[in-house]
């Protein structure tokens, strides 16, 4: 970066918002791997822009379990986390927006989905419409800071990147994409403290409606074949994969095949 | 013509008797000039002639070819082409709208979108008294000819530039619009990254509902607001949550079969009111340069592949950085030592997802045809006309593969010189 760039930015306050995880395995509490790696993006911008402020924000109770998960996030070289105390089975949006809009971070983080609960990857939408911030998903990282407005790179499927550019505040949300978030210290994991502050919480009443079971393996699906014959059933059992009404020159010059060939990358688009 | 059938029992009762001596006769008269292996008895049932079936091969041996493709001497009255299947449906006056907002990446229906019009007929048609109609909502141009053989009604097009790359602002105000309008009972998108999720969630929380996401099932239920039940993914894929199915719903691939019986009219719609232009607080610079050799194989979505045909590696290389394209290689090409061991593409290597994959000089072993299985469109270079890869191949150009990449190669390269000196 070029020196006359750097001075121009200055550090914003940045909120990140954690969850506890669940090792997809043991089924133990964890630190929540996409939320790990938003603190690890807001951890780095802290490193790139001095001045910022960096404040984790974790909404739920307050019990050991969830303290050895939450410490996951303190040992990546935190001071102290605040808690919004409130109990099992409270609706977080609520709580987060009241918070947030009285704070006013610049920028909020959040990973896409929690790892617990209903992980359907709401809030950060809920929390955008509540407080009127543009939300951008899938950030692969964070390029500047400047006068109000942060470029962004979003990650595409296929390993592609597009830069964006937004205006604070804003909301944006991490997923696999973003910088893999660093280890944890366990020393410093112990030292950190936690601000616990109190809420009013407000029941999630409809998702204790709902039936919730451990995940089933789902079906395969079939590959049913519609054949009057018996011969093309058992083509379609027994050969290769062959394309249909493929197009075939023979006898070209190569400019004539090359022409043909450039003509199908324009048409799919994959020229650049 | 009268429907009654006319029947004759002299010559039925002729056709059934092989020893008369009238037989043969009367068996080529009833099928039009040739012998006939079928026709309706006197009870109505379908009668066969498996001697008038087949043709005497090459051999002297009689053959029977079932396929019908085969034109053999006799059987040829009563081969019939292969004629289509689906059935015509137009619905004139729907009770319900179910509204659908396919991904359409590169412009046409992925099978995740075509499962999703599958799941949204089944809820349009569940009951046959009170049809609905499944209205398709498109963003940007599509390159799809039969829309309505996926099972869309309706279509809503939107090709406007405003839509184009990241735009969910204005796409959410086109939704709204939509909303506003036709208010149909169901929203069904795709949970698919950086698509349907991101746009559905958004449209939820704009409509005030509590989306269901991952949604894999549903189920008929009386009980429910909406009359249906729905099973979900939650937490990291590790719950099903059953709950009743609200009004917007982000499902999963393979949510339901996709629509193979029916045709649909796909009848175009336009919204009377202009939509709301919004003033976007996110800017699209567009795409990031990636260096495509950076890109993983798997995910790739134009790879260069070479094979055994190909004479000059560097040729190759430097067709791929002007392409841009991920470079990838067959077996015999790596273990040559041409290329690295992870570019190897197949079943012991990578099996690919490329959009278009081109393949220079690989003959298409059954190993290599596996790892390009999941391929939307593959070109050939290869000098033989009869190899493998000729057959699944969409486009395929015989001849000389350095040749014609140099003269691809120089294509792009005057096309590109052109853009620039234009700008």
């Amino acid at each position: 970066m070029r020196p006359d760039l750097q001075q121009k930015q200055q550090g914003i306050d940045v909120a990140v918002l954690v969850s506890i995880g669940r090792h997809p395995t043991t089924g133990r509490a964890r630190r929540a791997e996409q939320d790990a790696r938003g603190l690890e993006l807001a951890l780095s911008m802290g490193a790139e822009l001095p001045g910022t402020q960096i404040s984790v924000l974790h909404a739920g109770s307050q019990d050991a379990d969830s303290e050895a998960a939450l410490r996951g996030y303190l040992g990546m070289g935190l001071e102290s986390m605040t808690l919004l105390e409130q109990p099992e089975g409270s609706d977080a949006i609520s709580t987060l927006a009241d918070h947030l809009a009285a704070t006013s971070p610049q920028l909020v983080i959040t990973g896409a989905r929690a790892e617990r609960g209903e992980g359907s990857g709401l809030l950060p939408y809920a929390l955008a419409e509540q407080l009127g911030w543009p939300l951008v998903n899938g950030l692969a990282a964070v390029e500047t800071v400047e006068n109000g407005v942060v470029t962004l790179l979003q990650a595409l499927p296929r390993g592609q990147r597009r830069r964006l550019k937004v205006r604070l505040p804003a909301i944006i949300s991490v997923d696999e994409a973003g910088p893999v978030a660093r280890q944890s210290a366990f020393g410093p994991a112990r030292r950190a403290t936690f601000e616990v502050t109190a809420t009013t919480p407000v029941a999630d009443t409809e998702l204790a409606q709902w039936h919730v079971a451990p995940a089933r393996k789902r079906p395969k699906r079939l590959k049913i074949v519609k054949a009057a014959s018996a011969r093309d059933r058992f083509k379609a059992a027994a050969s290769k994969a062959e394309g249909k009404g493929g197009q075939i020159l023979t006898d070209v010059t190569p400019e004539q095949g090359a022409e043909a060939i450039y003509k199908l990358l324009k048409e799919e688009d994959v020229l650049r | 013509m009268s429907e009654i059938i006319r029947r004759d029992p002299r010559r039925e009762w002729i056709a059934r008797n092989r020893l008369h001596p009238d037989y043969a006769s009367v068996i080529t008269d009833m099928g039009g000039g040739a012998a006939v292996s079928e026709w309706l008895g006197p009870n109505g049932v379908m009668r066969k002639n498996p001697r008038a079936v087949g043709f005497i091969g090459p051999n002297g041996v009689k053959r029977i070819d079932r396929s019908g493709l085969q034109q053999g001497g006799q059987s040829a009255a009563t081969t019939t082409a292969p004629q289509d299947s689906r059935r015509t449906v137009t619905i004139e006056d729907p009770t319900f709208l179910v509204a659908v907002v396919p991904d359409l990446t590169g412009g046409r229906l992925s099978g995740h979108d075509k499962d999703l019009l599958g799941l949204a007929r089944r809820v349009a048609d569940a009951n046959a008294e009170q049809p609905g109609v499944v209205v398709a909502i498109l963003f940007g141009e599509h390159k799809e000819d039969a829309l309505g053989d996926a099972g869309i009604d309706r279509v809503v097009l939107l090709d406007d530039d405003v839509y184009a790359g990241f735009s969910p602002e204005a796409r959410l105000a086109a939704l709204s619009a939509v909303e506003r309008e036709m208010a149909p009972r169901f929203w069904l998108l795709p949970d698919s990254p950086l698509g349907g999720a991101d746009l559905g969630r958004r449209l939820a929380l704009r409509l005030g509902e509590r989306a269901a996401t991952g949604v894999w099932q549903i189920e008929a239920d009386h009980a429910a607001p909406l009359g249906w039940h729905c099973t979900t993914r939650g937490a990291a894929g590790s719950l099903d949550i059953q709950r009743p199915l609200p009004r917007v719903a982000l499902a999963l691939a393979e949510c339901a079969e996709p629509v193979d019986e029916t045709r649909h009219a796909a009848k175009l719609l336009m919204l009377t009111a202009p939509v709301p232009t919004t003033l976007s607080r996110i800017e699209d610079l567009g795409q990031v340069a990636v260096d495509p050799a950076g890109v993983a194989l798997a995910e790739a979505e134009f790879i260069l592949s070479g094979g055994n045909g190909i004479k000059e590696w560097d040729a190759f290389h430097h067709a791929a950085k002007v392409l841009g394209a991920t470079e990838g290689a067959s077996r015999v090409a790596v273990d040559d030592g041409f290329m690295a061991r992870d570019r190897q593409v197949g079943a012991t290597g990578t099996w690919v997802t490329a959009r278009v994959y081109v393949a220079v000089g690989i003959s298409g072993a059954i190993q290599h045809l596996q790892g390009i299985q999941r391929c939307d469109k593959v070109v050939a270079i290869n000098l033989d006309p009869g190899c493998d890869i000729i057959k699944r191949a969409d486009l395929a150009v015989i001849g000389d593969s350095t040749q014609i990449l140099a003269a691809l190669v120089a294509m792009v390269e005057q096309q590109r010189g052109g853009q620039r000196d234009a700008a």
